[in-house]
């Protein structure tokens, strides 16, 4: 590995050993910007251990990322990428997946990102069950800017644009992903990596809108300012708070500061996606007359 | 017998690159056998980084890995270096057991 000393470096050597995530990353960029005790990376780790077991074609998938700390996702993994700019990630991403349906298209960008600016984009695409994986790694906080409030702060923390604590009721988000159609909807945090790894494997294995909330430390911005202490500090919490919940009605999964964190896989269930639906729509309403689009696996 | 074979203890063993730890704890905190503590050296950034001052707890089993935000540090189970090792030179890496 690199020159960078380290433990055991002529066993690492001898062997040709390596960090897993590596080959799923652009080593160049390492070390990556996020700091000391920031969550995503560990998600990223779950991420690369979801393709892996996924088995997949790494030519056949794409990320998508949105603007944020959590955007640089997309700059940072070996894949076909891209940073759209602000709350676009999912519009960008269903032009990908229609222009090539045979890709498998991730989404991976903040709560911010994907429900503030880009939430319109975020009910629609349920809607309409694009078959799209979202991971939203939720914060509670706009973190690349400096800490204000985001439609998942919870009530009562402060944040830079609420400096006498939040007021705003927030998203529950796996219920927002519900109600609006998402076929499958799960909730974990960085302490949950191996349920949160293959949360990430069934997403890439199903067809439809999936949406999974990786709940995150974002220890510069929201726990420094509530004197939440550091990073592990809130891997312990989440540890100590979540239960877990199967199944669960996503309308009793909202999260109080501080509070219980339901976890779990809530909603399983099969809805025809937006291509699907096209097809058929138009196979009855123009016959032979109709080739559909998209049909078989890998078919562009 | 290489020279650079581990002795063996335990199941397994780790690798970091400490030059980029950021010192989170999370692998520390979150190893389910308490095998790893921080250094008391700090690295060119002044982040004290793990160290395996019980090898002999470590099952290799890459939780660490899976935590560490950085990608500054995983594990590897000593059967899966033997199975690489005998992809490359026959005699065993570490003594049969009797
Ligand atoms: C159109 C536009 N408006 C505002 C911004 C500023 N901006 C950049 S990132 C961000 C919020 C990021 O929050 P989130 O998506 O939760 O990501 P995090 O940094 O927390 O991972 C905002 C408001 C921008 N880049 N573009
Ligand atoms: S500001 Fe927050 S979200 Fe952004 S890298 Fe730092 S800890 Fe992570
Ligand atoms: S490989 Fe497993 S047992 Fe060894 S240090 Fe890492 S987490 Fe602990
Ligand atoms: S988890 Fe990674 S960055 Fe954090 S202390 Fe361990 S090796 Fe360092
Ligand atoms: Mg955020």
């Amino acid at each position: 590995m690199s020159g960078l000393p380290s433990l055991n470096a002529n066993l690492e050597q001898e062997f040709g050993l390596i960090n897993p995530v590596m080959p799923y990353l652009r080593q160049d960029r390492i070390p990556h910007i996020w700091c000391p005790g920031c969550g995503i990376g560990t998600t990223v780790n779950c991420f690369a251990r979801a393709l892996t077991d996924s088995g997949m074609d790494l030519d056949k998938v794409a990320i998508v990322s949105g603007i944020g700390c959590t955007g640089r996702v997309a700059g940072y993994m070996n894949l076909d990428s891209f940073h759209t700019t602000h709350g676009r990630a999912i519009p960008f991403a269903t032009g990908l997946k229609l222009a090539n349906p045979g890709m498998k298209v991730v989404v991976y960008s903040g709560d911010g990102d994907l429900t503030a600016i880009g939430g319109n984009h975020f009910v629609h695409a349920a809607r309409r069950n694009m078959d799209l994986m979202i991971v939203c790694v939720n914060n509670f906080t706009y973190g690349m800017t400096g800490g204000q409030v985001a439609p998942t702060t919870p009530i009562g923390p402060t944040q830079t644009t609420m400096p006498y604590g939040n007021f705003e009721n927030p998203f529950n988000l796996p219920f927002l992903a519900d109600a609006c159609g998402a076929v499958y909807v799960a909730r974990w945090t960085v302490y949950h990596v191996k349920q949160l790894a293959k949360a990430m494997l069934d997403g890439l294995n199903k067809k439809g809108f999936v949406f999974i909330e990786a709940m995150s430390p974002c220890p510069t911005l929201y726990s420094r300012r509530n004197r939440l202490g550091d990073g592990v500090d809130q891997l312990k919490y989440y540890k100590e708070k979540s239960v877990i919940r199967n199944g669960a009605d996503t309308k009793e999964v909202g999260i109080a500061y501080q509070g219980e964190i339901v976890v779990g896989k809530f909603v399983d269930r099969e809805r025809p996606t937006w291509l699907d639906s096209m097809n058929s729509h138009f196979g009855s309403v123009f016959g032979d007359r109709f080739t559909p689009y998209g049909v078989t696996d890998g078919q562009e | 017998m290489s020279s650079n074979a581990p002795v063996k203890q335990g199941k397994g063993t780790i690798f970091v690159r400490t030059e980029i730890c950021k010192g989170c704890s999370f692998c520390i905190d979150f190893c389910p056998t308490h095998c790893i503590e921080f250094s008391r050296e700090f690295n060119a950034k002044g982040y004290h980084f793990p160290v395996l001052p019980r090898p002999e707890d470590c099952t290799g089993c890459d939780l660490c890995g899976l935590y560490c935000p950085d990608f500054a540090i995983y594990g590897i189970k000593f059967k899966d270096i033997e199975k690489r090792r005998q992809a490359a030179a026959p005699e065993p890496l570490v003594p049969a057991q009797p």
